[in-house]
């Protein structure tokens, strides 16, 4: 069970001079209940793959594979596939249409066939997973706040009970408090749903505290693919790209530099701290 | 004199609700502090904690229900005064797209000095300083759509510069960009306040944005939280935890060895910092 | 798709016609039009013709560029061509059989009629290639400024526009952006009566005004904060100030319009 991308390169209409494909020759597989975070700067081609993830754009060349069947063949059900393969594009807060925001979850749901009282269970246990509370079901969506609208915007895809879940940025423009909230959310999706989730991220703090695999994307190629801790290794070279390493994977590094011989691969604020200790409590056994 | 004077500032609002009751919403709620000439000065709050309206009073946009903001000793409540305090008091906002009327690039920076009524002469040259001062001359005819995110925010800068304000008001101006555009407009706020000693008034939530600044104010529910020197400031973890701020990661860390027992100094918000510190145990 | 139409956008180029004061070109454009509605001979088809090849030559916009806007009158342009070929009954027939009939008037008709709305569009749109939107409202305010005299707030109007046109590829691209986002929701445009299918817009159309309402309303803020306040006392970067090339502009105009309503009253071939 996977999407797989064989080949495909997508060229822009527009101009047909060179230097216009927005995808090269991408291969890559992402397994059912995969976590994955996807960087890279703007214009690296992260938004143009994700729509050929849920075919709304066909690629100019190689094939989009679900379950190893093209998605372009004549015959498949690309409508169908939408509800599989949930995407959710940048600042989701601006499609909500309804009167209320149990309404407005329900749309796509029943978009997929579902009747309106089964669409109705299932929109309101996603609201509740993103934390918006019963009280707030019937209030429309533009009485909310930015943070809260957002996150009804997320439930708005998650109603559709994909198989994998995109999501294009989705803490831009929130606070901490906001984001911290999405990226729970995302986590908890993944561990007790087992869903797949694919983030696209500026942020390599949030890819490194979320996602288990990384992808980073240049020029339209995939530039690293792999285990974040690998993929983190490459300091030298994801800046060289405009992107940098998460904080405290430089902090190891430019310690190491100093002779503060800390284990090289950490992450996280608690790894790290751990790691920190373990060298000092050396050094104190030492002396 | 203090370029910005801010005393007792109260803001009201009220909001309705389906079943039509009136709630009143105190946005401010009785702020007071005053900005000295040459200041950069980051307004710090989660969504929702006020700093938005702040940054709208001292432009003029929004007016105090109670007490008063002072701009240059000019009250913002005083109509015959208000374009005089627009113009010494630049505001640029969120959006990029939403903050550019004119559809090339120097029509658009021209656009305030046009209302301020200057002669023909004098707008080019205002326009052709403005777009030099955010390194934008390249793009003068250029057609603003076709610009990245944070190219605009830099022509938006531009606008508010011909205008040759004394202080600008950037209202969370780099929430909708990517890292490089971030990276550009920040570095041409820190110049801008370094070379041409505009007075600075950051509002946003990302704390690496605020070690820029010489000060920082932290608000929440309309308040003053806290007040002082961004190490002053970003080294109290605890209350920027309990505020739903972002804590720098070097400070926090630095907190948590501390609490481990690892002697290490106060007041550590950067990485250079850290490394600094630690690397005396070795 | 949408992205594909030219028509009143601008095209950037250094040409003597893009230098050319709006208010001339304003004028040019209406003379342009009364012109081609004088039209009784093909001799002032000719002309016409002859003007428009110069006119483009002289803006240096690619003819490629200048036909694709074509493309987005192409629809009423073959429904009029055709109503006139198969309704007009004057004439000797062309073609007869039971179904159809077409006279040679009637293709005459439909020519001249197709050649005329081709020369309409495409004069008209040489004015939005050439000409900025800025200059554009510029040209009409100063050129409407009478309308003021009579309490029809000209600036206001000028300004509207302007701003208009800013914001269309701004909504362009946003209505992109929602359609994307509900087709990944599910939306069905294809299937369904007539009425479903209006239905289905409400998920753009909804978002697409909100948007539009929220970018109004920034605007707004942000042209007060940057001292708006009406038409009065202000200046402009560029202000219109009738240059040589301008003046002799007008009076080449002047000269074709009075020999084209010579032409079409006393054309010898008439």
């Amino acid at each position: 069970m996977s999407i797989r991308l064989e080949n495909v390169s997508y060229k822009y209409e527009e101009n047909t001079k060179e230097k216009n494909y927005a995808l090269k020759n991408i291969k890559l597989e992402i397994k059912k209940g995969e976590f994955v975070g996807i960087a890279g700067h703007t214009g690296s081609g992260k938004s143009t793959l994700i729509q050929h993830l849920n075919g709304l754009l066909k690629p100019s060349g190689g094939k989009v594979l679900y379950n190893e069947r093209d998605i372009f063949e004549p015959g498949f059900p690309l409508r169908e596939l939408r509800g599989k393969v949930g995407v959710c594009f940048q600042y989701p807060e601006y499609q909500l249409f309804e009167v209320t925001v149990l309404d407005d979850v329900c749309f796509g749901p029943m978009n997929f066939g579902k009747t309106r009282e089964e669409a109705e269970v299932i929109s309101r246990q996603a609201l509740l997973d993103v934390g918006i509370e019963e009280n707030i079901f019937h209030k429309s969506p533009f009485e909310l706040s930015g943070g809260q609208r957002r996150r009804v915007a997320i439930a708005g895809i998650l109603a559709m009970e994909p198989e994998y879940f995109v999501l294009d940025e989705p803490t831009a423009g929130l606070d901490p408090a906001g984001r911290d909230q999405i990226l729970n959310l995302l986590k908890k999706l993944h561990q007790k749903k087992g869903m797949a989730i694919l983030l696209v991220s500026h942020s390599m703090e949030d890819v490194a505290d979320c996602a288990d695999r990384v992808i980073v994307m240049n020029h339209g190629e995939v530039m690293y693919d792999g285990d974040k801790r690998e993929v983190f290794s490459h300091k030298k070279e994801l800046e060289a790209i405009g992107l940098s390493v998460p904080f405290y994977r430089s902090l190891a590094e430019e310690l190491r530099e100093r002779g503060f011989m800390i284990k090289e691969d950490v992450l996280t604020l608690e790894e790290t701290k751990e790691a920190i200790m373990d060298v000092i409590r050396k050094k104190r056994d030492n002396a | 004199m203090s370029i910005i004077n801010v005393k007792n500032l109260i803001h009201k609002y009220m909001t309705y609700d389906d079943s039509e009751n009136t709630q009143e919403i105190k946005a401010i709620d009785d702020m007071s502090f005053s900005v000295e000439k040459g200041e950069f000065i980051a307004i710090l709050g989660r969504n929702g904690s006020g700093k938005s309206s702040l940054a709208k009073h001292i432009n003029g946009l929004l007016l105090p229900t109670e007490g008063a903001v002072y701009v240059k000793g000019m009250d913002t409540r005083d109509q015959q005064q208000i374009l005089k305090i627009r113009q010494s008091a630049g505001i640029v906002f969120q959006n990029p797209d939403n903050q550019i009327v004119g559809a090339v690039v120097d029509e658009d920076v021209a656009f305030g000095p046009e209302n301020m009524g200057r002669p023909t002469e004098d707008i080019w040259k205002r326009v052709t300083k403005a777009l030099e001062d955010v390194g934008m001359t390249a793009y003068r005819e250029a057609s603003p759509n076709r610009l990245s995110g944070g190219q605009k925010q830099r022509i938006a800068i531009a606008g508010i510069m011909a205008m040759e304000p004394e202080c600008i008001i950037l209202d969370e101006p780099t929430a909708m960009l990517d890292p490089q555009g971030r990276s550009h407009v920040l570095s041409l706020v820190k110049e801008l306040n370094r070379e041409k000693n505009i007075t600075i008034l950051m509002v946003t939530h990302h704390m690496e944005e605020v070690l820029l600044a010489d000060r920082v104010i932290v608000m929440d529910e309309g308040k003053i939280a806290a007040d002082g020197t961004p190490k002053e400031v970003f080294s109290q973890v605890e209350m920027l935890k309990e505020l739903g701020l972002e804590v720098p990661p070097a400070a926090e860390l630095a907190y948590k060895l501390r609490k481990e027992g690892v002697p290490i100094r106060d007041q550590i918000i950067t990485k250079e910092e850290l490394v600094e510190e630690l690397c005396q145990f070795v | 798709m949408l992205r594909d139409i030219t028509i009143g956008q601008y095209y950037r180029a250094d040409s003597l016609l893009h230098r050319l004061d709006p208010r001339v070109k304003l004028f040019g454009t209406l003379v342009y039009v009364v012109t081609l509605f004088l039209h009784r001979s093909p001799v002032n088809y000719i002309m016409s013709l002859a003007f428009l090849i110069i006119i483009i030559a002289i803006s240096k916009v690619p003819v490629s560029y200048i036909v694709k806007g074509l493309r987005a009158i192409a629809v009423i342009l073959i429904f009029s061509v055709l109503i006139n070929m198969l309704f007009i009954e004057e004439g000797n027939a062309v073609i007869d059989t039971r179904w159809i009939r077409i006279t040679d008037e009637g293709l005459e008709t439909a020519f001249y009629l197709g050649t005329r709305l081709i020369m309409l569009v495409l004069g008209t749109s040489l004015l939005t290639f050439t000409t900025t939107p800025n200059q554009l409202t510029d040209g009409l305010e100063k050129s409407l400024g009478f309308l003021n005299k009579i309490k029809i707030p000209v600036h206001v109007m000028a300004m509207i526009m302007s701003i208009a046109l800013r914001f269309i590829p701004v909504l362009t691209e946003e209505l992109d952006k929602i359609m994307k986002a509900q087709t990944a929701r599910g939306i069905d445009f294809e299937s369904g009566g007539l009425i479903k299918r209006v239905k289905s817009m409400v998920p753009i159309v909804v978002p697409l005004f909100i948007a539009a309402v929220r970018r109004a309303n920034d605007l707004a803020m942000a042209m007060e904060s940057r001292c708006y306040h009406g038409g009065e006392g202000r200046t402009k970067l560029r202000p219109l100030i009738y240059e040589k090339r301008d003046l002799a502009a007008y009076a080449i105009l002047i000269l074709f319009t009075v020999w084209m309503v010579y032409l079409s009253f006393y054309s010898p071939w008439s």
